[in-house]
């Protein structure tokens, strides 16, 4: 692969903890401010009938919030958008109480905690919310899987040319899954991308496959980079950085899987 | 899209190990589901079992990925001539020109269930249990790269009951692209705790064989499968083609599909607009065909609109049990079977047929040549995959 895949990045969307919002956290990504690790809140899913919402598990608000401020910001009817989530856990809480339910001696389990725990909830919830009958993808490749996540919607922007919301999120498991797979914190963030560029535009990015490529370097905010290597989401982090500096960047390195790198290029539409 | 080639298959259900025991229990229209045995669970209800799973070894320096779902898609790995068809891509294209792209729903989620039975005093779990290997969803797709030796792009597909049919798309849109010359594609999806009892929760499971199709049908027999396929720019001799691939979602709720099938139609008219194809130009059709009342209908309702009545149609269901995420990948290989051998599968246990439903629905095999199948997936979160494959020339 040598040309790379060229998409248009049109909106965002950002939650981690200290980073409650991606418009809201513009100095700390541009370096003006240290980041502080303050723990995530998970605003309720707006979008959501009443009842649904009470139901909604942390997986799918987080991911709800993140899709929602990307779509906001890019200023798009979301009831025809094709989407990719991406997940290295899916609806944790969910898979915990059904594990508990099923060991005891006679298990009984919610009927909604099971259908809400397929890893696919939070397309399903975004696609009813929305009334979108569009594609929708849902993509794990557990650390690897924001990169996952951003080759399958830029290779469905080119072939398509139709945009792509792309929703990487992982929320923490309970204990004692937790001690198995320390999850910090919740992290979400979400990319609308679009095959052309529109007023909306922040970003144009080309993604690379790079195999062989050595890991991503730490980034310059050591609080920030802790992130990024513990959340598998928070592989997007880099490219956030880049996005809200508004230099162009050629050649960043984002983790995907073990020996196997994406290699981005990227200039934003307006420098500042 | 341009057609791609398939240059070998192979699928492992309750019908047997590879496509020989499959076909043959096919043409003999037998069931591979039985009253369940698995871990003596005491629910009432047929499941598709896979022979041989718990006595498959992996190799080991690959023991860390050992759980149910693991051995299951090593003991598929390892069918029909498959390894040595990958072996020969990989040398082909190069190993980081050949991506690997699987669907299931639980992966190894199993081995998390029957750790919490053995939890430590303190709560913790015990510390054999290995998360990334086993229980996250990537780790059945993981396992087949390390088994494999590829290392182009990977990942699972997960969409519930259409993930292994959607990475048929996913193969295709990045060969299309020149991003890899090859993938390994399919699903496997393995018996366990949390389906068998959600699906029982949901007063979906059938307490005798599923029978899709019919008047009294009662709901789901699940089932366990491996099934792979290996996608190449260019074959010699090729297996089979896929044509055409449709995807769509329902939008409408989490677990019953949209009454009138507008997801399905969506899903199957794009699989016909990507091949190019016309619907006359399908010659049978391998329905999703779970057997819950709403699940046909609803399906029944969707094809009409889009074929009429008369493609023949069937659900293989009743056979090999709803492998849930391994499901596309099965029907996609029971779909290249009829193909290559001009065999409409029958859709077994069909008492009576449900009046209401109008396909041509076939309750007995019926053989002539094919040109073209479709074969759908719908799954949980309204997520939806069409298939259209050509038989090799």
């Amino acid at each position: 692969m040598s040309q790379g895949m060229q998409v248009w990045v049109q909106g965002v969307g950002l939650l981690g903890p200290g980073l409650p919002t991606w418009a809201s956290s513009q100095a700390v990504l541009r370096g003006e401010q240290a980041h502080a690790s303050v723990p995530t809140v998970l605003p309720p899913p707006a979008r959501l009938p009443a009842a649904e919402r009470r139901r909604a598990g942390s997986a799918v608000k987080l991911a709800m919030a993140v899709a929602d401020e990307a779509v906001a910001a890019g200023q798009v009817d979301p009831s025809t958008l094709a989407t990719v989530f991406t997940s290295s856990s899916g609806e944790c809480a969910n898979c915990h109480a059904l594990c508990e339910a099923l060991a005891m001696p006679e298990p009984v389990v919610s009927p909604t905690r099971f259908t809400n725990s397929v890893h696919n909830a939070s397309s399903g919830a975004w696609h009813i919310a929305v009334s979108s009958r569009a594609s929708s993808t849902s993509v794990c490749a557990f650390n690897g899987s924001f990169g996952a996540g951003l080759i399958e919607a830029a290779a469905s922007v080119c072939l398509e040319g139709q945009p792509v919301l792309l929703v990487a999120s992982d929320s923490p498991y309970p204990e004692p899954l937790h001690g198995a797979r320390p999850l910090p914190d919740h992290f979400g963030a979400a990319l609308l991308l679009s095959p052309v560029r529109t007023a909306q535009s922040i970003a144009s990015l080309t993604v690379h496959l790079a195999a062989g490529e050595p890991p991503a370097g730490a980034m310059a905010d050591g609080s920030l980079d802790a992130l990024r290597r513990v959340i598998p989401a928070a592989a997007a982090l880099p490219l956030l950085v880049a996005m809200a500096r508004g230099r162009p960047q050629h050649g960043l390195v984002l983790d995907y899987l073990p020996g196997n790198s994406l290699r981005l290029d990227i200039e934003p539409v307006k420098a500042s | 899209m341009n057609p791609v080639a398939i240059s070998a298959y192979t699928v492992s259900s309750a019908l047997g190990l590879g496509l020989d025991a499959t076909l043959a229990a096919l043409r003999e229209t037998r069931s591979g589901l039985a009253p369940v045995k698995f871990l003596d669970l005491p629910l009432p209800t047929w499941v598709g079992e896979v022979p041989g799973v718990d006595a498959t070894a992996l190799p080991p320096a690959l023991a860390d990925f050992d759980c149910r779902n693991n051995r299951l898609a090593w003991l598929g790995l390892q069918q029909d001539g498959f390894l040595e068809a990958v072996a020969a891509a990989r040398a082909r294209w190069g190993a980081d020109r050949v991506g690997v792209f699987l669907g299931t729903s639980t992966s190894g989620l199993l081995q998390t269930e029957l750790a919490y039975r053995r939890r430590e005093p303190d709560g913790a779990l015990p510390s054999d249990f290995l998360y990334g290997p086993t229980q996250n969803t990537y780790s059945v797709a993981s396992f087949a790269v390390q088994a494999l030796d590829l290392h182009g792009p990977s990942w699972v597909v997960s969409t519930a009951c259409s993930s292994s049919a959607k990475v048929f798309g996913t193969a295709a849109r990045l060969m299309q692209l020149g991003l890899i010359d090859a993938a390994v594609v399919g699903g496997v999806d393995s018996l366990c705790l949390t389906t068998l009892y959600g699906f029982n929760s949901l007063e979906l499971l059938s307490d005798e064989i599923c029978r899709p199709w019919d008047g009294g049908r009662k709901g789901l027999s699940i089932g366990e499968a491996a099934a792979f396929a290996l996608l190449e720019r260019e074959t010699a001799q090729p297996q089979g083609w896929l044509l055409g691939v449709g995807e769509s979602n329902d939008g409408y709720h989490m677990s019953t599909p949209h009454p009138e099938g507008a997801g399905a139609i969506a899903a199957m008219r794009g699989a016909l607009s990507s091949a190019g194809l016309q619907p006359a130009d399908i010659d049978y059709i391998n329905l999703h065909g779970t057997a819950t009342p709403s699940n046909d209908a609803a399906e029944d309702n969707a094809v009409r609109q889009v074929f009429g009545t008369a493609v023949p149609a069937s659900s293989t269901k009743g056979a090999t049990g709803h492998t849930l995420g391994a499901a596309g990948g099965v029907e996609a290989a029971i779909s290249l079977l009829a193909l290559q051998h001009g065999l409409m599968p029958a859709g077994l246990n069909v008492k009576d047929r449900d009046p209401a439903l109008q396909l041509d629905y076939l309750r007995s095999n019926r053989e002539a040549p094919l040109q073209r199948v479709l074969s759908n997936s719908f799954g949980f979160g309204g997520s939806n995959a069409s298939l259209v494959f050509g038989r090799a020339a």
